[in-house]
């Protein structure tokens, strides 16, 4: 096993204030089951799952209580037994209304099993681990939530050589993938193991930012044991190193090609967080029902690294953290630079959420529709080499084919260009604008001119 | 020569010969035009609104002329320039009633209230991303604006309780503000028809009464009162399908006010007809 | 009218990112002016009230110029983020000291109503703003524009005019280098504190420069290129033909250089927005610069240099595109 430092440069980065001192030394606390669960329907990418339970069914802990809803999809499980109390309409953590399954907790934690463990995963065919990973509702619990069972199901023709894992969490507040590390090491581990043994023995390399020490002399420790061919590799602490496609250039050099995946240059990223859960599906038969939130921000009485399980609403986790000082400011699904402002706490925490901030009023940035000052700032920021000044330009004078030519699908949202702005302008807001145009755009051109079929 | 009276003989010669050089290209290199073009684009309104589905009048004009595009796609035309227009092109034409536009929905921020204080870019669509701008009725008007913005003649208000109102009387019933709502609110609607059901949320009763003061609670009283003539419910939301007139006694009938008058009053009858030569 | 909320605190929703790195461009204005502290100390060092008065009436007229603009154009107030106090100050350090105030303020009208408002206000002009001013007073009062009489000085000619009348009569000016010391022209002393106000003192420039680097509100790439190119330039000439070319450093420390490369041609909003851009924006700069200096009629080439720069910086934009991750050209097809 080797320890590296990153190979490559990223392009661009911000170095923000990070505020993780505050829970960065908190040991993972659990987070007692609440009295009503709501489990969405839409926490993945993809197709809704949909409900295969009734009003009024019984449920036991881990039961499969609705199947995925299309070939990228995937299934949900109850985090805790009781009854099924409705299947209403509720709002998912992106802010978007999705069905949700609330169920009343009885108390008894009758546990349901409907998992076939296989401890000794390395006798196992590929496919029967992938089909357990789906049975067990396995999504990206790094932030975007792509069902895991279909990203390490790649065609054949697309062959991956190297699988990497994100361990590098560079939002600023968040520390769940930190705990997690410093916590539950061999968990993770036999996780990756198994995720190489199902990708037919790629290359593993560990990515860890250099701000969580203790991180990674942890999961060093764990993998002591392990052959060269296994690397963990520190990362400089920067704004966004975790983003797939900044990790894939800084570890190994490649680009992942405008439109494409990461599969089409070999590599395969998998958050620490999903790992765990792939052990604890594989190896001990439990299906994805709850995960680690970071509950932090200026208004959070008793900052903390909660345990909680899905479908616990925001208020539940915000009240064991000693509740709110006061209201009125932001509250954020996510960390600060990428994640979604909520209208209230009632949405319920989702497979994605990995934090949940309360920032006061005056930590909270306010953007304004000033003109662009041409300083060049978010060009030196932006982490694809963009231009968002100019592309901000040509959406507010509604040129969209100019933003195409800009390159403006290839956006990231990550932020940087929003964060270094002295117009204070909203650089994300309008990114979203002209890819949204463009794709209405290219929808309209399709419909007026439908590909047409070959002759036989 | 003194400099000056060569300065002008050369300039002006240049004037001379540039224009013998114009008559010459109007006279031997004129490009033909259906004179009907010129004359049928000055009898479209000239509003240039892309209503019919061509880049400005002109542009339908020459459709009309070279590629025999109906003459009828044009609704803010005036009933006489159409039969006009029929007539240049040797077809029969009925005039179509004159529609107008409606925001199918009447929840101000004072009636419709907001949950969050929305702070982004003043867009429909930017704040109906933004988890629904803040707004509790998820499927009402937010009021930033972009129907009145592509309106071609400025019929759209956006009040400052953050509401879009359409004024008939201005309203050219070209659908541009049809296609600019994110939400879809806007409908056109004949011009005739003044009595209109603004609320377009599908909520159930309940809900939707928690969300906003003027929404349709599903109670089917307003069915009840014109015996299923004209409204028909579609889910929890009684729906307005303008086929005959509504009464005025409506107003009072709906326990939520979720009625309004708007509208032109009835146009003048129309000339008949041409038939074809 | 105050919209209802249903809660009486209700949450801010806005789209990400939600915290800010603090900038703001109120104080990188404030930057700019602080930068230029130690040259105003020297004007007004050397120049007394007439220093004073002039950076007054620049500085007031294009304040409440763009104010009064604002109002009549029925647009929001925007004098608070200070641009039109630095672009009233930078035209008067432009100026030369006996320059009539009446001049001055038509200068500083011109400068912020007609090269910056009338274009839409900040971000929306193309051309420098003081520069427009300056150069609008230079050719409608050429006499004033070049009339300059420094307390000290033995001479009324400027290095570079006095080199530039000097060699269209034939020859080198005698004792050149006794009349105009390098150390006086690089401090701004004596026959070397000949020109306009805040253009003299090198040194004062070079500090609030660094200072402007060390604050990261301006690059290096505009300054050093700008001038490398002079010097090189210059030391190529001289190399050539020392008899009819001032020597290198003699050119860094002399006319408007200085002001022009730190403060006028990093301006933000009329130099390119891209890297490569930028340092091509600065060679041409620096080689318009020259050739106006050696061979045209005027004796200083900085300002039309950058103004013709300005114009070229969108078409600098658009050549320097960067290449977006994961394509392989830097447009894309």
């Amino acid at each position: 096993m080797k320890v590296l430092r990153a190979p490559f440069q990223v392009r661009g980065t911000i170095h923000p204030h990070y505020h993780k001192g505050v829970t960065a030394g908190r040991p993972i606390e659990t987070l007692p089951p609440p009295t009503i669960v709501q489990v969405p329907m839409l926490q993945h990418l993809g197709a809704p799952s949909k409900p295969i339970v009734n009003k009024g069914d019984k449920v036991g802990v881990g039961q499969l209580i609705a199947e995925a809803g299309g070939p990228i999809s995937a299934s949900a499980h109850s985090p805790v037994s009781g009854t099924v109390r409705a299947i209403t309409e509720g709002v998912a953590a992106t802010g978007r209304p999705t069905l949700v399954i609330e169920i009343e907790n009885d108390g008894l934690n009758t546990p349901a099993s409907p998992l076939q463990p296989k401890p000794e995963w390395s006798s196992q065919e590929p496919s029967t681990l992938i089909g357990l990973v789906a049975a067990a509702g396995i999504v990206g619990m790094g932030g975007a939530g792509f069902p895991t069972h279909v990203k390490i199901n790649p065609p054949p023709a697309k062959r991956i050589d190297t699988l990497i894992i994100n361990g590098a969490e560079c939002e600023p507040y968040l520390t769940a993938d930190h705990r997690l590390m410093i916590e539950r090491p061999e968990a993770i581990w036999e996780g990756i193991r198994i995720l190489r043994h199902i990708l037919r023995g790629p290359h593993i390399r560990l990515a860890i930012e250099d701000n969580k020490p203790d991180a990674i002399r942890a999961m060093e420790k764990v993998m002591a044991s392990a052959d060269d061919d296994v690397a963990l590799v520190v990362l400089p602490t920067a704004y966004p190193m975790g983003a797939e496609k900044q990790l894939i250039a800084a570890l190994l050099g490649r680009e992942v090609p405008s439109g494409g995946l990461p599969s089409d240059v070999g590599a395969l990223v998998e958050n620490v967080a999903t790992c765990a859960a792939v052990f604890e599906a594989v190896v001990q038969g439990h299906p994805l029902t709850r995960r680690v939130v970071t509950v932090t921000g200026s208004l959070v009485r008793r900052p903390a690294n909660v345990l909680a399980p899905i479908g616990a609403r925001f208020s539940d986790l915000i009240e064991f953290c000693g509740g709110l000082q006061e209201t009125g400011g932001k509250l954020i699904c996510g960390g600060p630079m990428m994640g979604v402002a909520q209208v209230d706490a009632s949405t319920p925490v989702g497979k994605t959420v990995s934090g949940i901030l309360a920032l006061s009023r005056q930590d909270v940035a306010v953007y304004e529709t000033h003109a662009c000052i041409a300083c060049g700032r978010c060009v030196r920021a932006c982490p694809m080499s963009l231009l968002p000044c100019t592309i901000s330009v040509a959406v507010e004078a509604g040129q969209f084919e100019e933003t195409e030519r800009l390159a403006v699908m290839d956006c990231i949202e990550c932020g940087c260009c929003a964060y270094v702005c002295p117009a204070h302008r909203p650089m994300v807001q309008f990114m979203r604008q002209g890819k949204a145009q463009i794709q209405a755009i290219r929808r309209l051109k399709q419909q007026q001119n439908p590909p047409v079929p070959r002759s036989p | 020569m003194p400099p000056i009276l060569a300065a002008i003989v050369v300039i002006g010669g240049a004037g001379v010969a540039c224009a013998l050089l114009l008559a010459i290209a109007a006279r031997y290199l004129h490009v033909f035009e259906d004179p009907r073009v010129e004359a049928i684009t000055n009898l479209l309104p000239g509003a240039n609104c892309g209503g019919c589905g061509y880049a400005g009048c002109a542009d339908y004009a020459r459709a009309i002329v070279e590629k025999g595009a109906p003459v009828n796609l044009c609704r803010p035309c005036a009933a006489a320039a159409l039969l006009e227009i029929a007539r240049l092109m040797g077809v029969e034409a009925k005039p179509a009633e004159k529609m107008v536009a409606i925001v199918r929905c009447n929840g101000d921020a004072v009636r419709s209230r907001r949950a969050a204080l929305y702070h982004g870019v003043a867009d429909c669509v930017a704040a109906d991303f933004t988890s629904g701008g803040g707004k509790i009725c998820r499927e009402g008007c937010l009021g930033y604006g972009n129907c009145a913005r592509v309106c071609p003649v400025g019929a759209i208000v956006f009040t400052e309780s953050l509401l879009a109102v359409v004024s008939p009387e201005r309203c050219i019933g070209c659908g541009l503000c049809v296609k600019a709502c994110p939400r879809h609110l806007i409908r056109l609607v004949p011009a005739s028809h003044t009595i209109h059901l603004l609320c377009s949320n599908r909520e159930r009763g309940l809900v939707t009464r928690k969300a906003c003061s003027v929404g349709c609670i599903a109670c089917q009283k307003c069915i009840k009162h014109v015996n299923g003539q004209g409204i028909h419910m579609e889910g929890y939301l009684a729906v307005v399908d303008y086929t005959v007139p509504l009464p005025e006694s409506l107003l009072d009938v709906c326990p939520q006010h979720c009625f309004v008058r708007r509208g032109l009053p009835a146009p003048p009858p129309q000339p008949a007809a041409p038939s074809a030569p | 009218m105050t919209i209802p909320y249903s809660d009486d605190r209700p949450w801010i929703l806005s789209p990400s990112p939600h915290v800010h790195e603090g900038s703001s461009v109120r104080g990188l204005m404030r930057e700019v002016l602080i930068a230029l502290v130690p040259a105003v100390a020297v004007a007004v060092f050397r120049n007394g009230l007439d220093a004073v008065r002039l950076i007054f009436v620049c500085v007031s007229v294009a304040v409440l110029g763009e104010a009064a603009a604002r109002f009549a154009m029925r647009r929001t107030l925007s004098v608070q983020d200070l641009s039109a106090a630095v672009t009233g100050l930078l035209l008067a350090l432009n100026l030369p000291p006996g320059l009539p105030s009446w001049m001055a303020a038509l200068g500083s009208l011109v400068a912020v109503v007609i090269a910056k408002q009338v274009f839409g206000g900040l971000g929306y002009n193309i051309f420098n703003p003081a520069l427009v001013g300056r150069v609008v007073l230079l050719i409608s009062f050429p006499v004033a524009m070049t009339t300059w009489a420094p307390p000290d000085a033995v001479t009324t000619a400027t290095p570079l005019a006095a080199w530039k009348t000097a060699w269209a009569a034939g020859a080198p000016p005698p004792a050149f280098a006794d009349i105009y010391p390098l150390r006086d022209l690089f401090l701004g002393l004596r026959n070397g504190g000949l020109g306009s106000l805040g253009e003299v003192s090198e040194a004062a420039l070079l500090l609030g420069g660094l200072y402007l680097l060390a604050r990261r509100v301006i690059g290096w790439e505009i300054p050093f290129l700008f001038i490398g190119t002079v010097a090189l330039l210059a030391s190529l000439f001289y190399a050539l033909d020392p008899a009819r070319n001032l020597p290198p450093l003699t050119h860094l420390a002399t006319g408007g250089l200085f002001l022009g490369a730190f403060f006028m041609a990093t301006d933000y909003v009329t130099s390119p927005v891209t890297r490569p851009g930028q340092m091509l924006f600065a060679i041409g700069c620096g080689v318009i610069t020259f050739i106006i200096r050696r061979f045209g009629g005027y004796p200083e080439g900085v300002s039309f240099a950058i103004l013709i720069m300005n114009g070229a910086a969108p078409l600098l934009d658009r050549l320097t595109i960067p290449r977006p991750y994961g394509h392989r050209r830097r447009t894309s097809s």
